[in-house]
């Protein structure tokens, strides 16, 4: 057909194709900025690695003597304890500030403070919570309750105030034409229609709480954290493996009755 | 260019017996349809050829190399011989056309240029020759996501040709297309294979489209050949046989490995072409040698 | 008759749901007060706890604006981290979703290595991958990225792996008849379909890395928590209160961004 050969490109998200180029350059100079900027030489990580392979040997087998691993089982109740304790009392408090948040329920400034406390949750990391709690009420594990309580609320409320913001109006208002108060509207008319988002969201925020409760311990919230630093200010790395053996199959047993039981809800 | 058959066997892990003992032979610039009832190992047979189902028994010759022996750099090799259209298309959706017909020349470029989309300029010029003659000129930079099924029909055929294949395997064209694109993309298949000059084997489940395009009909029965005859000789007795194993009522009923024997007087075809008249299974179960194919 | 037989089996169905529901939060009730009475915090007098949050929160009021200007090298080191991690994790994580998707993983080993990397990986917090790898890189913000890394690769791991997994299998064969390599079927059959979630999880995961990264600073591995740590030890509360409001600010960015960002490739 045509007497040159043609040639083909391929067709660029951006507009030009030179504009592709320096979006690439661009990002591979962020990069190079941020390896540079963590100072991450190869010579570094190279002698890094050969660390991480010596300290590998160091790390295993796991090993705790009795009294240890006594210690291990102790603050794992602690642990599970206070995931259960915070996973109510953030959900008592969640649903009256998910109301409060949810914008077809809500008048304007209470939204507004509500949605400003869930995000406030939401960005501050456990750990940072934690170390502010811990500094207001003192070590221990009723720092760690406040603090997960804290970020299940940020969580909870934002979920189901989205829930009560999607709900079908017309059966709340169909409940209300029957003539019913504003209680019995809500527990007619709206609290039949987040049951079953609550039930497996609750066990779902219970599983992440089983996981925070495991290293808010590290600033000295309570749980079994505070036995894992504790191990590594001591070097007693073996005793470190043991201790997140036993993390990682609490971890897993969480997750999994969290998925069976949402299995079973929905 | 010929592909020879011999004994295909496929026992699939549920022990399913797809196939039992397939011979079939084709060559020239033939096209041959495939027909049968679902679940009769026609599409089994077609991936046995490129091995995307790995046959149990038997050999599979394309020109004298026995594929079913090959390693693996031995069969991607093979491979870009032999050209595939697939039922549901297979085109990669989120790709440009150009791309999909292009992935049909990976077999002969390194990962890199691949990465890198750099093709050798004269398979660009041949990717966009083709394109136009499936009548898919100007469409090169359409996402393949954009096109209607008939189109893409067009791109997979592409993607096929642009391999310059030495045959062309054909996985029920037609079954997600409308009768009037159905017919458009059998009289595409058909013309290239004339035009290029190789052999295509197609299955499909459509008589009537097999009958109007093909050379010679292939009948498949639960994973046995009843039927190996110009579509002439494709009387209601051999679709009997075919779609439902039953002896042909007006025939003197001979065993199905030889049935087709009965079919094979010789066919007065539209090409001239002598049919596959002795392209018939033998009672000893042999081949389906076909005399040499015939330049008209 | 039908009538009649209706509102019986109703009534069943409602009463056994009742006690399904009564002894439910009759448990939840039970494991909460256990739990409550295992933990022991101590406290005679709930109403102190409001009291001293308040305390923290009147002590923290004026921000100190005047220490902005020293928190933003470390501002730039967290988000530095947080992209090098993830792009680390990135790298690391293709290989993992390959061997942790039933279709593409080469045998049943590979498919439990895949498994195992995303199970150890997910579990361990991104505080006990820091305290880790400041064991192996000596404290800074390198130990931050890499711990960043691999605390997301099971996460990318995982969510990628079932993203292979749902891909069509069709595309992939068309590919390989065609002679491909198995490079090659990687980049044209399966690369373009998991494309937009590849980068939706990774600006995902960017967005919790930035809030992850705030806290790696408490165990020595860099950003901006080394400085909130500096400052909490100090009781400068004011200046606590800057890079809370900083970090928000950061957070409630990288949020944007990733929502955007998600929004734009599809």
């Amino acid at each position: 057909m045509a007497a040159e050969r043609r040639s083909w490109r391929r067709p660029t998200a951006f507009r030009r194709r030179e504009f592709t180029w320096a979006a690439y350059l661009g990002l591979a100079a962020f990069f190079l900025w941020s390896a540079w900027g963590v100072g991450a030489d190869p010579s570094r990580i190279a002698s890094g690695l050969g660390r991480g392979l010596t300290l590998l040997g160091d790390f295993f087998p796991p090993e705790a003597t009795p009294r240890q691993a006594r210690r291990i089982a102790d603050k794992m109740v602690e642990s599970v304890a206070m995931a259960m304790v915070s996973t109510v009392t953030g959900i008592a408090i969640s649903v009256p500030v998910a109301f409060m948040a949810a914008e077809n329920l809500s008048p304007k400034p209470l939204y507004y403070l509500n949605r400003g406390f869930i995000s406030l949750s939401r960005a501050l990391n456990a750990i940072i919570v934690a170390i502010l709690v811990v500094k207001a009420v003192g070590l221990g594990p009723l720092a760690g309750v406040i603090t997960i309580t804290f970020k299940t609320v940020g969580f909870f409320a934002k979920l189901l105030a989205e829930d009560l913001e999607d709900i079908d109006m017309g059966s709340v208002d169909a409940v209300r034409a029957t003539g019913a108060s504003p209680i019995q509207t809500l527990v007619y008319g709206v609290v039949p229609q987040i049951i079953p988002r609550f039930a497996g969201l609750s066990v779902y925020r219970w599983d992440i709480n089983i996981r925070t409760s495991t290293i808010v311990g590290i600033v000295g919230a309570g749980g079994i954290g505070s036995v894992l630093l504790t191990a590594f200010n001591r070097y007693a790395y073996q005793y470190v493996t043991a201790i997140l053996i036993a993390i990682i199959a609490v971890v897993l047993v969480a997750e999994g009755v969290s998925a069976v039981v949402r299995r079973r809800y929905q | 260019m010929t592909l020879d058959v011999t004994g295909l066997r496929k026992v699939y892990p549920t022990g399913d017996e797809a196939l039992k003992g397939v011979d079939v032979s084709v060559g020239g610039s033939e096209t041959t349809a495939m027909i049968g009832p679902s679940g009769a190992g026609k599409s089994t047979f077609i991936r046995c050829i490129n091995r995307l189902t790995e046959p149990t028994e038997g050999s599979i010759e394309l020109d004298g190399t026995d594929l079913t022996g090959l390693d693996d750099d031995g069969l991607r090799e093979a491979r870009r011989d032999i050209g595939m259209i697939f039922q549901e298309y297979n085109l990669v959706e989120r790709l440009t056309v150009m791309e999909n017909v292009l992935t049909g020349r990976l077999g002969y470029v390194s990962g890199w240029q691949a990465f890198r989309r750099s093709f050798p300029p004269d398979d660009v010029e041949r990717a966009y020759e083709i394109l136009e003659r499936v009548g898919l000129g100007e469409m090169e930079d359409k996402r393949v996501d954009e096109l209607s099924g008939g189109q893409r029909q067009r791109v997979g055929i592409a993607r096929a040709v642009v391999q310059q294949p030495t045959i062309l395997l054909v996985d029920e064209p037609t079954s997600s297309l409308d009768p009037e694109t159905s017919n458009t993309v059998m009289r595409l298949l058909t013309e290239i294979a004339a035009e290029r000059e190789i052999p295509v084997l197609i299955n499909i489940h459509e008589v009537d489209l097999a009958t109007e395009y093909a050379d010679r009909i292939v009948g498949l029965h639960d994973g046995e050949v009843v039927f190996d005859g110009p579509p002439d000789d494709l009387h209601d007795g051999a679709l009997d046989r075919v779609y439902r194993g039953g002896d042909p009522p007006e025939s003197d009923a001979p065993p199905a490995d030889e049935t087709a024997a009965s079919d094979s007087s010789v066919g007065s075809e539209p090409g001239g072409e002598r049919a596959s008249a002795d392209g018939v299974v033998s009672p000893d179960g042999g081949t389906t040698d076909r005399p040499g194919p015939g330049e008209p | 008759m039908s009538g009649i037989d209706a509102a019986r089996s109703w009534d069943r169905f409602d009463r056994r749901r009742r006690i399904g529901r009564f002894l439910g939060l009759l448990g939840a009730f039970v494991v909460f007060a256990a739990s409550w009475r295992y933990l022991d915090t101590g406290i005679t007098n709930v109403e102190t706890v409001p009291r001293e949050i308040r305390d923290l929160l009147t002590r923290m009021y004026p921000p100190d604006v005047a220490y902005a200007p020293e928190i933003v090298e470390p501002l730039i080191e967290t988000v530095h981290i947080a992209a090098l991690g993830t792009a680390g994790a990135l790298v690391l994580a293709i290989p993992v979703a390959l061997l942790a998707a039933e279709n593409t993983t080469p045998n049943a080993a590979t498919y439990w290595l895949g498994k195992l990397i995303v199970t150890v990986s997910r579990s361990v917090n991104t505080i006990v991958w820091a305290l880790i790898f400041v064991v192996v890189f000596g404290s800074g913000p390198l130990a931050g990225a890499v711990a960043i890394a691999f605390r997301s690769v099971g996460f990318l791991g995982k969510l990628l792996g079932e993203e292979i997994e749902e891909i069509d299998f069709g595309q992939v064969e068309a590919v390989r008849a065609a002679g491909a390599s198995s490079v090659q079927v990687l980049l044209y059959g399966i690369l373009p379909q998991v494309k937009p979630a590849l980068v939706g999880l990774s600006v995902y995961r960017w967005e919790i890395n930035v809030r992850d990264s705030t806290i790696l600073g408490f165990v020595g591995a860099g950003g901006i928590g080394v400085q909130l740590f500096r400052a909490v030890n100090a009781f400068a509360w004011q200046s606590v209160a800057t890079i809370l409001i900083v970090v928000l600010g950061v957070v409630l960015a990288s949020e944007a961004i990733s929502a955007s960002a998600r929004r734009m490739v599809r």
